[in-house]
């Protein structure tokens, strides 16, 4: 059984099919990558696997659960993490703190433990932060740990928001455009963080990206998207040297 | 800050050398340079004011004197200087590096202890200087339970994010249901006949009037929250504001609770030791509340709800508890308050009492327990000791809090953790 199934999934807004007839299945573990130009519906897809919007048609099935109709914490909670193609970090909050609220659906204190400090909050607020900082090790943040998060430079919040995701203990990891507006250098640490990831915690990622260069790299298996509908599926040389996918890129600088 | 910068670089090494010995002396050495203060108030108090040639010791700091009989001016300054300043400054120089040492052997033997003796301390100067006068022990309750309430709000208002107009409704909710529990069952009297219970008992079961004024004031606030954290949107502002007059009216014509005329003759279970414990237990409870895994979840809704919906939190059911929390607290702020005055009409819970209080939070600063303090007390104490001016003083406040929006947005002392482990700790030498 697939991790994670679409079937026919399609989504209006308004007049406007953003994603129209869309199907994906996902194997563990696996690495796919969605490219496709501005406005193709890319994010749309992500927002409705994950409860933004609810699909107008279609299944979304997650470990054979559908995920249609359940809230976004609930999705999340059950093994989908993402990222956001805008950086949505908490502007009050420090690193840490970023990362430790991900765990908010495993805390077991509950409220009476939240009103008064009773040993098993305690106990669990330290193995949060144990976790956070060893997921902030992981992205190479960890000495940052304590900065308000608007103090720390583009590229350093985009590794928070990662290790965010990572905390809610994702089988199945959604990256939207995690390297846009990136010089090649944090480019290529980013790269780095993505691979180091999928190694140590095996998950699944799916991957949203602008610059082919990076898919290709990645992913296994590519799905280019243009006007909501996949126009071409496969390896990253199919996906280069088919007609349709170099018509839709055509003019753009992008292209490798 | 902006204000550090537009200083003569000498005049900042100064004030940053001033800063720093301040940060180099423990809370236990400013709270035995208070102390000292109120027991020299105690024993010289009365010659010295009859040297300076003042009517009485001055009740608040001297602003009533100083804006009624200017030619007092100078008296109540050397007063003020003498009593308070030279004993404040002195002690904790003279004491500090040991007091220093001491409150290092105490943290490490068990906090717990030295956060009791840091609260017995500073129990302690705050009856020995309300014992001077009626006048002033009636200004510190009332000033501790808006602790209470200004940190309630803070919590929505602040930790939140959202504006909420509720409060006075939910201190109405609180202090009716609390006066009705001790009038029925401790007090023969005309509205509720005679005594349910024996009257020994009442002090004993006065919390449970308390918290169940808090409870129906969190009942109140159901009938808040499910409409307005249904969707997205600033629904909460004006159903709270509806629901501060529904209940205001309600009462009004409620006629087994006197209506427009008010309950009074409250039993005076209130003294200064219970408005003390129950203003700590507010601060701890709510303060372990936000600085919780839990309680953050409120942030991360107000700084992108979308992000923290993505990251697991129910933001709903967040939303909720929290304000249901902080309706409990007003609630407990309200049972409180009438007990205080001993008097309670619907007229005290309308829109003048929502003033106060949101300006005591933003005064103070959002999402901040030092915050809320800050602004409860200093609010407090300046509405009193402005009373003289009469309508002036409806001038001089509003204008302060704009100045402080127009120069600290957030309020004073906002967005800081309230980190008791830390303000009980030793100091280090820089
Ligand atoms: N909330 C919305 N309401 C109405 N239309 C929307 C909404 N969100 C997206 N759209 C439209 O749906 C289409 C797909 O948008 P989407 O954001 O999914 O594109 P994308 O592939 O992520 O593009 P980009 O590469 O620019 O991020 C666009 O035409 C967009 O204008
Ligand atoms: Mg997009």
């Amino acid at each position: 059984m697939p991790l994670l199934q679409i079937k026919n999934m399609s989504h209006d807004f308004g007049g406007l099919r953003a994603v129209n007839n869309y199907n994906l299945e996902i194997e563990p573990g696996q690495i796919r990558g969605l490219i496709g130009p501005n406005g193709a519906g890319k994010t749309t897809i992500f927002n409705l696997v994950s409860g933004i919007y609810s699909p107008t048609e279609g299944d979304i099935l997650l470990n054979g659960k559908s995920l249609v109709g359940l809230k976004p914490y609930q999705i999340a909670a059950m093994g989908l993490g993402r990222t956001f193609q805008n950086l949505r970090l908490w502007r009050h909050m420090t690193v840490l703190e970023h990362v430790k609220m991900a765990r908010y659906s495993k805390i077991n204190y509950g409220l009476l433990g939240a009103f008064f400090g009773t040993p098993k909050r305690i106990r669990e607020e330290a193995e949060i932060e144990e976790k956070a900082h060893s997921l902030l090790k992981l992205v190479g943040v960890a000495d940052l740990a304590d900065q308000i998060i608007l103090n720390l430079p583009y590229g350093a919040q985009r590794r928070v928001e990662m290790a965010r995701a990572l905390a809610t203990e994702p089988k199945i990891l959604f990256l939207d455009e995690p390297t846009a507006g990136m010089n090649p250098e944090e480019l290529k640490q980013m790269m780095d963080i993505i691979r180091r990831v999928h190694r140590e915690l095996g998950l699944a990622i799916f991957l949203i990206e602008h610059r082919l260069k990076v898919v290709m790299e990645l992913c296994e298996i590519i799905q280019t998207l243009v006007f909501g509908e996949v126009i071409a599926e496969g390896s990253s040389e199919e996906i280069q040297n088919d007609p349709k996918v170099i018509e839709a890129y055509l003019g753009k600088e992008t292209i490798l | 800050m902006q204000i550090n910068n537009s200083l003569s670089p000498e005049k900042k090494t100064f004030a940053s050398r001033i800063r720093n010995s301040f940060a180099q002396l423990p809370l236990l050495a400013w709270l035995c340079g208070v102390l000292g203060a109120v027991l020299l108030e105690r024993y010289l108090g009365d010659p010295l004011t009859e040297l300076l040639g003042l009517p009485k010791i001055p009740a608040l700091f001297g602003a009533v004197t100083i804006l009624k009989k200017p030619q007092l001016i100078p008296g109540t300054v050397a007063f003020l200087f003498l009593i308070y300043a030279v004993p404040i400054l002195v002690i904790p120089r003279l004491f500090g590096s040991i007091l220093n040492r001491l409150v290092g052997r105490l943290f490490h033997l068990s906090p717990a202890m030295s956060v009791a003796i840091h609260l017995g301390l500073l129990y302690l100067i705050l009856s020995l200087w309300a014992d001077v006068s009626g006048y002033r022990l009636l200004t510190l309750k009332l000033t501790l339970i808006a602790i209470i309430v200004t940190l309630s709000l803070n919590v929505i208002n602040g930790y939140m994010g959202e504006f909420s107009c509720s409060h006075p409704g939910f201190l109405a909710l609180g202090a009716y249901t609390a006066s009705v529990f001790t009038l029925f069952f401790f007090v023969d009297d005309k509205v509720f006949g005679a005594a349910f219970l024996p009257k020994f008992l009442g002090p004993f079961l006065f919390p449970i009037a308390l918290i169940l004024g808090g409870i129906v004031a969190a009942i109140g606030a159901i009938a808040i929250a499910i409409p307005s954290f249904r969707t997205r949107g600033d629904y909460l502002a004006i159903i709270s504001l509806a629901f501060m007059f529904i209940v205001k009216s309600i009462i009004e014509n409620l006629e087994f609770v006197r209506g427009p005329r008010g309950l009074s003759s409250q039993p005076n279970y209130v003294d200064l030791p219970t408005v003390f414990i129950w203003t700590v237990a507010a601060v701890w409870i709510i303060n372990n509340f936000v600085r919780s895994t839990t309680g953050k979840a409120l942030n991360a809704v107000r700084d992108d709800e979308m992000a923290a919906d993505a990251m697991t939190v129910n933001t709903r059911r967040t939303k909720i508890v929290a304000f249901l929390f902080a309706a409990f607290w007003a609630g407990v702020a309200g049972g409180l308050f009438a007990h205080v005055l001993r008097y309670v009409n619907p007229g005290t819970f309308s829109i003048q009492k929502l003033a106060e209080v949101l300006a005591m939070v933003y005064f103070g600063g959002l999402n901040s327990v030092y915050g809320s303090i800050v602004g409860a007390v200093s609010l407090s104490l300046l509405g009193e000791a402005l009373r003289p001016l009469e309508i002036f003083k409806w001038i001089i406040i509003p204008l302060l809090l704009i100045l402080v929006m127009i120069f600290r947005p957030t309020g004073l002392i906002a967005f800081k953790d309230f980190d008791v482990m830390k303000l009980i700790s030793p100091k280090e030498k820089s």
